[in-house]
């Protein structure tokens, strides 16, 4: 059977007006909540690797606030089998290196021949979260996945770069990450809403994971906000309507500007 | 004061401005030294050493280029190891591509340390160590952080700072590592490099000119390249223009595209969709083309021009050569 564990998150809406907290951390009450968009790929391609083995079983996992259920909820709704919310109040403020800890230490708990993710979640969107899986799981990264092949236990991605197009290669267990090139993702049907209410959804607290809650959340992060200031609305400078010369006055604004 | 490390960003041996950008930066709390996972091209250590580099530490083992991001954490952790047992590492500095994004977080576990991912500014702080300086929420906040415990990581974007020149002689030190079983878990099998457009590479770039859905067509991206090579500029695309297959998507420009923050961004027949926002607000400059007033995108333009960017671009594009004739 193939194990599939697919990384959700429940992201605040990105056109949502989101700010920080008075701690530092986001304030997550102040704007609705979604899964985030970007995980919906790694919702999809677990899905279809899952529809070309046969035998195989989707099992989405999350950390996060109470309402963060919402994220596993959309993606069983896509499809799969189950759902794991790690919850626990010492977790608030975490920052990527104790998520990873947290994160890895409920992918050692559930079995797993394959871990996927989304390129970077919409809110802080650092994008590392599958390579620090990959290190503390000691197994290989492929991320930002253009494509996904999987053929018995080799997976081959193709990956985009800076400078060139690349072809990548690992035997499973991997953590591979896709991007919004991977596909799109199907939308729930009716029956899927319906049968995801009905699907399992386990709470794990930190104590499950064995995880000391003084090692995670604020007061442990190794990268501590000093502050957080809300910039000036950028002041949009003038607009001008082309009658004609529209090309003429952005050249003057520019050489102004010494662009030009 | 001890050293920093900064991870070499130099494809086909050539040493990238934003390299540079991080010796200056690192200059500002310890003494730079440079990690090049490749042969030591004397062009590029004196580059290196020109701009504050004292040490350059080169893992030359094509296990780095045929192993995807871990055995570049296997060297950086090396020689990042050597120089703690001394005491004499202030902090590790990587520019903030995808790679050596996971390069940074990855190090960051193996030293025991905290990582700050895009960063666009690092400062000395009060003691001396780092403070990183991020932008967030397309840009509405400034953040910054600093890390209480280990050798701070920080993960750098393009031109956060000029490159400011500090010559040294740097000594070259050649270091020899056995990569893990780990890090040869990922093989790259295949690497076809991207077309030279002779154009400078988008997220270093100084000026970007980018088009949007407002082109209405792959050809009409002719026009955003004549501007762009008269200003010397990258060219940069919405995800709508790149979704319609007018134009490639190494070149997209948004949350899932690149993020760029030139000193000057031109946008045409761009709307400015927070997704697009989110890749280009820390532009320094922004000028916009659009034929809709109400587009989102003038929020955050310092000119605007509200017309059909097939008038005022070629117009635009006479001006300069006037201007400069």
């Amino acid at each position: 059977m193939l194990r599939v564990v697919t990384l959700v998150k429940y992201t605040p809406d990105p056109t949502g007006d989101v700010g920080f907290a008075d701690d530092g951390t986001v304030d997550r009450a102040a704007v609705d909540g979604q899964l985030s968009e970007l995980d919906e790929y790694a919702a999809e391609q677990a899905l279809r690797l899952a529809e070309e083995a046969g035998d195989a079983e989707v099992t989405y996992l999350t950390m996060g606030p109470s309402d963060a259920v919402g994220a596993l909820r959309k993606a069983l709704a896509m499809g799969g089998d189950r759902g794991v919310h790690i919850l626990d109040d010492a977790l608030h403020g975490s920052d990527v290196i104790a998520t990873s800890r947290v994160l890895a230490a409920a992918l050692s708990k559930l079995d797993y021949d394959i871990v996927l993710c989304g390129m970077a979640s919409t809110d802080a969107g650092t994008g590392v979260i599958p390579a620090l899986l990959a290190e503390r799981l000691g197994i290989p990264q492929l991320t930002y996945a253009q494509s996904l092949a999987l053929k018995d236990r080799t997976v081959r991605i193709e990956r985009e770069t800076d400078v060139a197009v690349e072809t990548v290669e690992a035997e499973l267990p991997a953590v591979v990450s896709v991007t919004d090139r991977s596909g799109d993702a199907r939308y729930p049907s009716f029956k899927g809403i319906m049968a995801a209410k009905k699907k399992p959804v386990e709470t794990w607290s930190l104590a499950d994971l064995e995880v000391p809650g003084d090692e995670v959340g604020l007061g442990a992060a190794l990268s501590a906000t000093v502050s957080a200031t809300k910039r000036p609305p950028r002041q949009a400078g003038p607009k001008v309507v082309d009658e004609g010369e529209g090309g003429v006055a952005l050249a003057d604004f520019l050489a102004a500007q010494k662009f030009i | 004061m001890s050293h920093v490390l900064v991870l070499v960003d130099a494809p086909e041996g050539e040493v990238r401005k934003s390299t540079l950008e991080l010796l200056t930066l690192a200059r500002r709390f310890g003494r730079p030294a440079a990690v090049v996972l490749q042969a030591a091209d004397p062009a590029a250590v004196e580059q290196l050493g020109r701009y504050g580099a004292e040490t350059v530490y080169v893992v030359d083992d094509p296990a780095a280029r045929d192993f995807l991001v871990a055995p570049t954490v296997d060297a950086l952790a090396r020689v990042a190891g050597g120089l703690l047992k001394s005491g004499d590492l202030a902090g590790v500095l990587t520019g903030s591509s995808p790679d050596a994004k996971d390069v940074a977080a990855r190090l960051a576990v193996r030293l025991g340390s905290g990582v700050v991912t895009d960063a666009v500014n690092v400062e000395a702080g009060d003691d001396g160590r780092p403070v990183a300086v991020q932008s967030a929420f397309a840009a509405s906040y400034v953040v910054r952080s600093r890390f209480p415990a280990g050798v701070p990581v920080i993960a750098v974007k393009p031109n956060a700072v000029t490159p400011e020149e500090a010559p040294v002689e740097p000594a070259v030190e050649q270091v020899q590592i056995s990569f893990t079983d780990l890090g040869k878990g990922a093989r790259i099998t295949s690497r076809t490099p991207r077309e030279a457009s002779g154009r400078p590479e988008l997220t270093d770039a100084s000026v970007v000119v980018a088009g949007g859905r407002g082109l209405g067509g792959a050809e009409a991206f002719a026009l955003i390249e004549r501007v762009a090579d008269q200003l010397g500029a990258a060219v940069g695309a919405s995800r709508a223009a790149v979704d319609a297959g007018w134009y490639p998507h190494s070149h997209q420009i948004g949350q899932t595209g690149k993020t760029v923050s030139p000193q000057l961004y031109l946008a045409a027949g761009i709307s400015g969709a927070i997704q697009h926002r989110a890749g280009m607000q820390t532009s320094k400059t922004v000028v916009v083309v659009n034929k809709d007033p109400d587009a989102p995108i003038f929020e955050l333009s310092d000119f605007g021009v509200v017309g059909d960017l097939h008038a005022v671009l070629p117009q635009f594009s006479q001006e300069i050569d006037r201007r400069r004739s």
